[in-house]
Formats: structure tokens, C-alpha cells, sequence
């Protein structure tokens, strides 16, 4: 009888425990998944963020449980929502930009919703006619500059390309980069779709430098720690943010913007097609546009208000520069050269 | 013991092939039956979300087949394949010695070294990608060679941990035997200790080039878009462009190099399966300036390849406007402010991180356990067939695995998409295949004919139980739910790829810090960073001691 156990490493009551445990696991999933009617969930990029106090009140006032859920960047979140088309995750979807708006326009994943709060918001940001995207806040993409590094720093994006100013500039890759692809649409706009490619051509001959991605070339190759370049590409609230979270604290940010090489990103947000909870996904749409929101908007995400009755926080309005120009591009036009022109741009700036 | 260990070999041979038939069919019901729940796991979360993504998305057009057979194809396969073979080739050449070391000497802090040579697998890319770009004023840039470092130093733990524990017990004494007789070092562990490892080194070495095979953040934040692998372009295609068609076909060429590969290596793997009779810790003090040199020139290479990455990142978490302080340490402690990226009290992500990993641990602990028993019961070619299929959530595209989640749990009442238990989950299924890999050689190494030489000798079931499988049971689940723990911790896979609700673990806190200008938020990743290795570090010590005890039970 002893060689029946020849095969067997553990037998009987244990097999039935450790079997019970894993199965036990495996279905509490099932558990957590109950959504009521009262609940609107809110799909978002990695970048989103909010104040507590501004949902609660929102909660409250509108009898309503808001659920966040994270996707990562903005890209990744649109292709979700493309492939989830009709049963889509949640029932609003914040934070895809201009530059990937025409792509969810083009494959329908929202259905259309003309908020009343739409009214007093300025027409440059209301792209969409149809209504199915609404501009919720804005931000530019500029170059930053160390100011200590200069004497008399580059004044446009054509200054970049002066010998002058020769391996100081770090740019990311649009491939993988939003505020890359910013940068390089910021190029198509001002020098148009002739020029942008020689542009490029002289910048990489003037020793551009590329990362993946904003934290690595922030971080890793720009002056804000401990890299030896004193040119990036970034955000107009950038500097505003050094001041923010500069230790030991200072008055003066460390870092400025050329004002004359922004690109101007739009964030929309949209009631997804197939949501569960139309209704609260539209009033949680007017939120959006509520001075509430609105006037969280700053500190929380570092961009702009669409709406002219927000206040801007004080060290917004001492730190920061809204460049007088910022160039734009129409969403049709982004989507339809989009992977043309990456892939032009990193035959010229990478092969 | 040796001689016992010998003739109860003999004893095990003749039971086995006397085993009547009847038995042989209850025996395969229960293996059917423990297969059950690896089988429920990997089928509903591994194999239907690929299924249904590939059903949705798979379509040979004529863009798919242009790209396909284009240059540029080619040269990432290309690519993808050597890198991996080298990575793979170099993460031995270290891990080897260090695992070498820690398996023959006993010494003070061996615990810690084999803690911390984990650390580096659990650390964001991007937290260390600086150091593998720059050393000093010395520029190695986005050259391959950032890659290939970076590859050694997340991956050398997989060598290391997974071989060190088995070598130590292995019994020295052929080796000296050899050393009498005559053989020179160089050759004594080219003819007898490396055919000893060769089944946990064999296995070590197929995690470690699935890894690197379908590596994903290096290459894309190293290779600074100029180098790209298989995984990196369908996440390019997939998230970037929303073209799931070329995604798909690349995804699927992926797996199906990747099949091939563990084939390949089944095969191989197959032909070997001598093992020796495991048993006791047989290390040993440093008693010779010989000795102790060897062990100093391993530790020395251990502190260089990853070492200096997490110094470097100490020495970063601990400056603070030009100036050594703690300051960045005491502000994560700090009340989340309205413009804080950190909106949730620190105690809370380390929580929410050590609750994921140990459901994720417990999780890949059991079903891999369960499958470990039924591949060591199943024989013939569903064994080789079975053996590939638990490797394969290593090498499978955790892009279109995420994506192919949220196709698939998409119905009530099995939405689970905005379900935190699904990165758990996501987690076990990468730490699943460590645990069957670790376990698997240990029950192998069970003589066959211990069980019943402790029956005959009088010992109850209980105490057959308690003295040949429990000590098994405790010493798998500490390697394996080691690895699971560090493969959550570390939020390695499938998870960036999912919607997840917010809860922030220290690696997603680490990249909303890392997402903003200023010297504090930077200071506050560091700093996080930090504590990420120590809790990874602490919970490795703690999981060692917890099979500590085992060690010299049978």
C-alpha cells in the first residue's frame, strides 16, 4: 500500500485547503463589482488629479458617487476607449487632447451632449461642432529655459538652431512622448508642412538631444537635477511648479518659457458611448465646467480653465506667462498626417 | 545519510513499476482535479483575454502583411532575439559567481546580500535609468550597452535567488572527491557542478531571456526610440496608433518565437533530469585567505553591477537644496495638500502596495503550487506541452494581455474592469510561472522512496506529512511567493495596461511624482524610492526566515 503515495507530494486535507484558498481568491472579484445607478465612473490619464473637497461637494449636491478609474497616458486611454467602443469602462472620459481628439471623433467612441455651461466658455476652445467633446482646460507646450545658463537666451524656435545654442536643447520623442508631440506640431505650425523637416534637419545637426519620455529628459538630461542641458521641452506652468515645489522655498522660479515656441494643448472630456449612467455622466459633464472644477483646475493638474469666470490661484497669476501666441493645429489635420510625420520625424531626428 | 539517500533510490525504482492499474486511475483523477485551479487561473485571466483580443483583432490584411515582411520587422526581431540571448548570457556570467558565493560560504549579512540583490527587480525603470545612461562624467548614452546593463541588474535576482538556495544544498563532497583526485576548479564545475544545476540553472536562464525577450520599459526609455523590441512596437501600435491589426500579427509573432523558444528548451530540459538528493544547507565559513578572496571578489561584483545604481539613488533621496538632509524622507509624511501629486497619506500606498503584493503572492503561491504537483505527476508529451505553457505568461505581450482583459470582463456580473482585484490578479499571473519553476526541481528532489522508508520505519501519515512534504511545501512557497511579492511590489506586466481605480501603490506614486517640475516632488520620488527597496529588502528577510526553519527539518 505505501507506493500509492509514490506520485503524491501532499495529500488530502491540505490539497482541499490550499485548492479552496486559491478558488476563494479568484472569485472575490466577483464580489466587488456591483454599480448602481447612483454611480458615475470617470475614465482618466495617469496625469489627472482633483481635490477631495470639490468631488465631495459635487456628491452631495448631486446625490451622485463618482468612481475614478486610471488608464495611463492619454494614447493608451483613447485606444481603450476605440476598443471598448460601445461597452466602454465608464461613462465619462477626461483628458484626451487635441492632438488625439480627431482619432476619438473619428472612431465615435462619445455621444453627443451640448453642456448649458458651454454658453460662456470662449469659442477658440469649443473645437467640436457636434458636441461631442467638451473643453474642460488648457496648457501650452514650451520650451524652458535654465536662467542662470543665459546671458541672452534663444528667443524663438529658429534661435534653436544657431551654433550659439549648440547641444544645450533636450526635446522627447513624439513616438512616446505627448509634450514631444506638442514640439513637433509646434514646428509643422510655424514652419509649415515644407519646412518643419529641414527645421528638424539643423536642429539634429545642432546636436538636439531626444528622450522617451517628459520625466527623463526633465530629470535626466535638462539643469532641473542635476543634468547639463539648459533647454527642454515642457510646460508653459512649469516654472510655476519649480516655485511650488522648490525646497529650500524661493521667489523667483528658476526656470522661464520662450514665449514664441508654444503649442497649445486643449483637454476635453465626453460622455462615452454605451455609458451606463447618461444622466450623471452629463451633470458630471456641467461640473466639469463649474467654477468649482474650474478654480481647482491650476494647482492640481498645472494647466488653464476654459472658463473666464475661474479665479487663477496667486502664484499662477505671479509665475506664470500665458504665451501672448501659441500655435495650434486643426484635430482633422493632427489625426491624418499624425503617423506620417512621426515617423518622418524619426527618419530625420533618430536614424 | 548518502547511503540511505542511495538505496532507497533502488527501493523507489521497483514501486514504481509494480504501480497496478487502478491505482494509475485514481491517480490521474486527482492530478485532473489539482490541475483544476492553475488550469481555472491561467485559462480565464492568461488564455481567453489573448484569445479574445486575437479574435478581435486579428486580421492578415494587406497593411498587416506589408508590415510584416517589411525591413523593419525584421530588424526588431532580429534585435529583440539578440539582445535577449545576450542579456540572458550576461546576467549568468554574474549571477553565477554571486550565486556561488552565497550557496558555499556562511557569513554575516548572507540573508541581507540575498535580499538585496532582489531590490533592483522591483525599482521603476525610470527611477535608475539615469545611472545606466551615465556613470560619473562617463557618457554610455542610449547605446545598446545601457540596455544590456540595465537588463543584468533588474534580472540577476531571477539568477541568483532562484540557484542559490538549491546549490547550497547541494553535497559538495563529489566536488572535493574530484579536487583530491586531481581535477583542476575550471574543470570540476564544467563536468560536475554545472550538470548538478543544470535543471534550476536551465530554468533560471529561460525566465531570464522571456524577461529580457519581451522587456518593454528599458528598451523604450533606453533606447530612446532608436532601439525597439517586438513588445515596445506593439505597444507603439497598439496605444499610440490604434493599429490593433499590426499589434495583433506582432503580438502573435511574439508568442509564437517565444513557444518555440520554451519548446527548444523543454526538450532540452528533458534530457536531464537527474537530480541530486536535496537536503541540507552545506555552507560553510570562510576557513582559507583562499576562500575568503573569492568570496570578497563575488560580494565586490555584486556591489558593482547593483551597487551602484542604488547607491546612487540613495545618495539622491538624501540631498536637499545642495545640501545632505532627510528632508525628503519627513515630507512624504507630510498632510497631501491641494497641489500635493501624492492625494493619499504615505502609510496608505505602502499600504495598498504590501495588501496587493500579498494577495498577489498568496494567489501565485497556490496555483502554482497545484501545478508544480501535477507536472511532476504528468508524463509524456503534455508534460513538455504543460511544462512551456506555465513560462508562457513571462514571454506573452502584457500589452495585449491588458488590453485583452478589458474585452473580456466586460458583462455583468463578470465586468470586473473597474475592479482593483484585477491587479492582483495580473500580478500572480507573471509571479505564477517563479513559483512552479521553484517548486517543481524541489519536489523532484523528494527521493521517491523517503515517504516510504519513513513509513516503514513507523511514522504516521501526519508525520510522513510533517516531516518529507510540509518542509517542501514552506520552502516552495517562500521562493516562489518571494518572487511574486517583488513581481507586485514592483507592478511588473499586464497592470499599466489595465483602468485601474485610484489607489496608489509606491511605483504608480513614484511616476505622479516623477510627472511634475521641482526639486521637491523629485526629492519625494527619491525618497519613496527608497522606501520601496526597503520594504522590498524587509519582506524578502522576512519570507527567508519564514522558511529559515525549514531548512534542516528532513
Amino acid at each position: 500500500m505505501p507506493h500509492s503515495r509514490t506520485h503524491s507530494i501532499i495529500r488530502g486535507r491540505t490539497i482541499v485547503t490550499i485548492a479552496l484558498a486559491t478558488a476563494f481568491g479568484l472569485l472575490i472579484g466577483a464580489c466587488s463589482s456591483d454599480v448602481a445607478s447612483t454611480t458615475v465612473t470617470v475614465v482618466t490619464h495617469e496625469s489627472f488629479a482633483v481635490s477631495d473637497e470639490v468631488i465631495a461637494e459635487f456628491e452631495q449636491q448631486s446625490g451622485l458617487t463618482v468612481e475614478f478609474l486610471e488608464s495611463a497616458d492619454a494614447g493608451t486611454m483613447v485606444s481603450e476607449a476605440i476598443l471598448t467602443q460601445g461597452k466602454p469602462i465608464g461613462d465619462v472620459l477626461f483628458g484626451v487632447d487635441n492632438t488625439f481628439l480627431g482619432r476619438a471623433l473619428e472612431n465615435g467612441i462619445f455621444r453627443s451632449y451640448k453642456s448649458p455651461a458651454l454658453a460662456h466658455i470662449p469659442a477658440e476652445f469649443q473645437v467640436d461642432d457636434g458636441h461631442f467633446a467638451t473643453p474642460v482646460d488648457y496648457g501650452d507646450v514650451c520650451i524652458n529655459y535654465w536662467v542662470d545658463a543665459f546671458d541672452e537666451p534663444p528667443a524663438s524656435l529658429a534661435d534653436l538652431t544657431d551654433p550659439t545654442y549648440e547641444g544645450l536643447f533636450v526635446t522627447q520623442n513624439p513616438e512616446t512622448s505627448s509634450p514631444g508631440m506638442a514640439m513637433l506640431l509646434a514646428t509643422v505650425a510655424a514652419f509649415g508642412e515644407d519646412g518643419w523637416e529641414d527645421y528638424w534637419k539643423a536642429l539634429r545637426a545642432n546636436g538636439v538631444a531626444v528622450t522617451s519620455g517628459w520625466s527623463d529628459a526633465y530629470y535626466g538630461e535638462f539643469m532641473g537635477a542635476g543634468g547639463d542641458r539648459p533647454l527642454v521641452t515642457s510646460y508653459a506652468s512649469s516654472p510655476v511648479a519649480e516655485v511650488i515645489y522648490a525646497d529650500p522655498a524661493i521667489d523667483v522660479a528658476p526656470t522661464a518659457i520662450i514665449e514664441d515656441s508654444c503649442f497649445r494643448q486643449i483637454e476635453f472630456a465626453g460622455v462615452l458611448d454605451g455609458a451606463k449612467n447618461v444622466s450623471g455622466a452629463e451633470q458630471f459633464i456641467d461640473f466639469l465646467l463649474s467654477d468649482a472644477f474650474q478654480n481647482d483646475v491650476p494647482l492640481n493638474m498645472f494647466v488653464y480653465p476654459v472658463s473666464p469666470s475661474a479665479t487663477l490661484p496667486a502664484l499662477f497669476v505671479e509665475h506664470s506667462v500665458v504665451p501672448a501666441t501659441s500655435s495650434t493645429l486643426d484635430p482633422v489635420t493632427i489625426e491624418a498626417n499624425r503617423s506620417a510625420w512621426t515617423e518622418r520625424w524619426v527618419e530625420i531626428v533618430l536614424r | 545519510m548518502g547511503i540511505l539517500y542511495c538505496e532507497s533510490n533502488k527501493v523507489a525504482g521497483s514501486y514504481v513499476t509494480s504501480t497496478p492499474m487502478t491505482r494509475r486511475g485514481s491517480s490521474q483523477r486527482t492530478t485532473a482535479l489539482l490541475g483544476l485551479v492553475p488550469a481555472v487561473f491561467i485559462g480565464a485571466f492568461f488564455l481567453l483575454p489573448l484569445a479574445v483580443i486575437f479574435r478581435e483583432t486579428l486580421t492578415l490584411s494587406r497593411s498587416t502583411v506589408t508590415t510584416l515582411t517589411g525591413p523593419s520587422v525584421r530588424s526588431v526581431v532580429w534585435f529583440t532575439t539578440w539582445q535577449a540571448a545576450v542579456s540572458t548570457a550576461l546576467t549568468l556570467v554574474i549571477g553565477v559567481p554571486i550565486a556561488w558565493a552565497l550557496a558555499r560560504f556562511r557569513f554575516p549579512g548572507r540573508q541581507l546580500v540575498r535580499a538585496a540583490v532582489t531590490v533592483p527587480f522591483v525599482l521603476p525603470t525610470v527611477v535608475v535609468a539615469s545611472t545606466f545612461t551615465r556613470i560619473g562624467s562617463f557618457e554610455i548614452g542610449t547605446s545598446v550597452w545601457a540596455i544590456l546593463w540595465a537588463h543584468v541588474f533588474f534580472n540577476v535576482a531571477v539568477v541568483v535567488r532562484s540557484l542559490s538556495g538549491y546549490w547550497a544544498r547541494l553535497d559538495p563532497e563529489i566536488e572535493e572527491q574530484a579536487r583530491v583526485l586531481g581535477a583542476s576548479q575550471v574543470n570540476v564545475f564544467r563536468r560536475i557542478t554545472l550538470p548538478r544545476l543544470q535543471p534550476v540553472l536551465l530554468s533560471a536562464a529561460a525566465i531570464v531571456f522571456l524577461f529580457t525577450f519581451s522587456s518593454f520599459g528599458v528598451v523604450l526609455l533606453l533606447g530612446g526610440g532608436r532601439r525597439a523590441t517586438i513588445e515596445t512596437e506593439v505597444w507603439r501600435y497598439a496605444t499610440q496608433r490604434t493599429e490593433f491589426d499590426v499589434a495583433a500579427v506582432l503580438a502573435l509573432l511574439q508568442l509564437l518565437v517565444v513557444g518555440l523558444m520554451l519548446w527548444v528548451a523543454g526538450r532540452a530540459g528533458r534530457k536531464q533530469r537527474h537530480v541530486d538528493g536535496v537536503t541540507i544547507d552545506h555552507a560553510v565559513a570562510p576557513a582559507s585567505w583562499r576562500h575568503r578572496t573569492q568570496l570578497g571578489a563575488c560580494l565586490a561584483l555584486a556591489l558593482v553591477v547593483i551597487g551602484v545604481p542604488l547607491v546612487s539613488l540613495v545618495g539622491r533621496s538624501l540631498r536637499s537644496g545642495n545640501a545632505w538632509s532627510t528632508a525628503n524622507y519627513l515630507r512624504l509624511f507630510d498632510d497631501p495638500g491641494p497641489s500635493s501629486p501624492l492625494a493619499d497619506p504615505i502609510w496608505e500606498i505602502v499600504a495598498n502596495s504590501v495588501w496587493f503584493a500579498v494577495l498577489a503572492s498568496v494567489l501565485a503561491a497556490g496555483s502554482g503550487l497545484l501545478a508544480a504537483i501535477v507536472l511532476h505527476r504528468v508524463r509524456g508529451r503534455i508534460a513538455v506541452v504543460l511544462d512551456g505553457l506555465v513560462l508562457l505568461p513571462l514571454g506573452a505581450s502584457a500589452v495585449m494581455l491588458g488590453l485583452g482583459l478589458l474585452l473580456t470582463f466586460d458583462t455583468d456580473p463578470f465586468d470586473w474592469r473597474a475592479s482593483w482585484f484585477l491587479i492582483p490578479v495580473a500580478h500572480a499571473l507573471v509571479g505564477f510561472p517563479f513559483v512552479v519553476r521553484s517548486v517543481l526541481p524541489m519536489i523532484r528532489n523528494i527521493e521517491p522512496g523517503l515517504r516510504e522508508a519513513a513509513a516503514v520505519l513507523g511514522a504516521s501519515p501526519r508525520q510522513v506529512w510533517r516531516s518529507v512534504d510540509e518542509p517542501i511545501v514552506r520552502r516552495a512557497f517562500g521562493v516562489g511567493a518571494g518572487f511574486a511579492f517583488a513581481v507586485s511590489v514592483g507592478e511588473f506586466g499586464a497592470t499599466s495596461f489595465l483602468a485601474r481605480p485610484q489607489r496608489l501603490t509606491m511605483p504608480t506614486a513614484i511616476f505622479r511624482l516623477l510627472g511634475r517640475p521641482g526639486t521637491v516632488t523629485y526629492g519625494q520620488a527619491m525618497a519613496l524610492s527608497v522606501v520601496l527597496m526597503l520594504v522590498t529588502a524587509t519582506a524578502m528577510l522576512l519570507i527567508e526566515r519564514g522558511r529559515g526553519g525549514a531548512v534542516g527539518d528532513f
